[in-house]
């Protein structure tokens, strides 16, 4: 697994930063971490250019984790790149709803590193 | 996870929530802060002023609000990113929400078959203790007051039917 670039999105900046930690002490090797404030501005992220990993809130203002994984299909650079979410929204319905949109991983708040990695991972090795 | 009635309660929302309400507080702070929460001795704590409220809406209605101390809410504030708690001022809101939102979050999936009908409000945070709270819940608060790095964090669910 090389280096990573990460987008982040979640209308919390502490959260944000937490995923980040998560992600380096899951042992990811991080070149670029982008952030958004909600699925607006992480579509407005992506307009240049792509990353290798998204990590993305459910329940954010102006545009939610559904909307945006729904309009990420249609961001050519980005349309591949594997989301994970990870939110407060805890239910299987929530889960069936992401995982039908195109979410590759769920994990649910409070959340350790040691999940971060195990849902992370996996789809970062399978890329290669 | 060790769930213990020593702290203090008090009940408005059904018996068996209660102990849900405590577990998913407790578990809040011990995976995202990496602290254990004590007992709290005084029942009456002054000085509550941080108030973080997020909303229920749907199969289940009403509002979870946790209260602590200004020192509490920094303190929360630096273990949760790691960092010295002179610079956590700035992030103190952002945090305290995050905490109530994750609070409130990992309550409603403990309650089966109630989770999937309910949704969180984005978190509101209110600074200082001279406002009264009036919620239109059927019954009084289910509170759990806990003592976190020895200040009081209260943590209530108001209901409606």
């Amino acid at each position: 697994m090389g280096k990573v670039r990460a987008l982040i999105v979640d209308d919390s900046s502490v959260m944000r930063k937490i995923v980040e930690r998560s992600l380096r002490q899951a042992g990811i090797d991080l070149s670029e971490v982008r952030e958004a404030g909600n699925g607006a501005e992480g579509l407005g992220a992506l307009s240049e250019s792509g990353v290798d990993l998204i990590l993305c809130d459910i329940n954010m203002p102006v545009m939610d984790g559904i909307e945006f994984l729904r309009q990420l299909k249609t961001v050519e650079n980005a349309k591949d790149v594997p989301v994970v979410m990870i939110t407060t929204e805890g239910s299987e319905s929530h889960v069936v709803q992401a995982l039908s949109v195109g979410a590759r991983g769920y994990i649910r708040k409070p959340f350790t590193p040691e999940q971060v990695k195990e849902h992370v991972v996996p789809l970062l090795e399978n890329k290669k | 996870m060790k769930s213990t009635h020593s702290m203090m309660t008090r009940e408005g929302a059904p018996e068996s929530w209660l102990p849900l309400l405590e577990l998913a507080v407790r578990e809040v702070f011990e995976i995202m802060l990496g602290a254990q929460l004590e007992a709290l001795a005084d029942p009456n704590p002054p000085n509550l002023e941080f108030t973080a409220m997020v909303g229920l809406a749907g199969q289940l209605c009403g509002v979870v609000t946790m209260r602590c101390t200004a020192q509490s809410a920094v303190l929360m504030t630096a273990k949760m990113l790691s960092i010295d708690p002179k610079d956590a001022e700035k992030q103190v809101w952002d945090a305290i929400g995050e905490i109530a939102n994750m609070i409130a979050g990992n309550f409603k999936n403990k309650l089966t078959g109630m989770g999937s009908g309910c949704m969180l409000s984005v978190p509101t945070v209110i600074t200082g203790g001279d406002y009264s709270f009036h919620s239109l819940a059927d019954a009084g608060p289910t509170e759990v007051m806990f003592s976190f790095e020895g200040g009081p964090v209260i943590v209530a669910l108001e209901v409606h039917s």
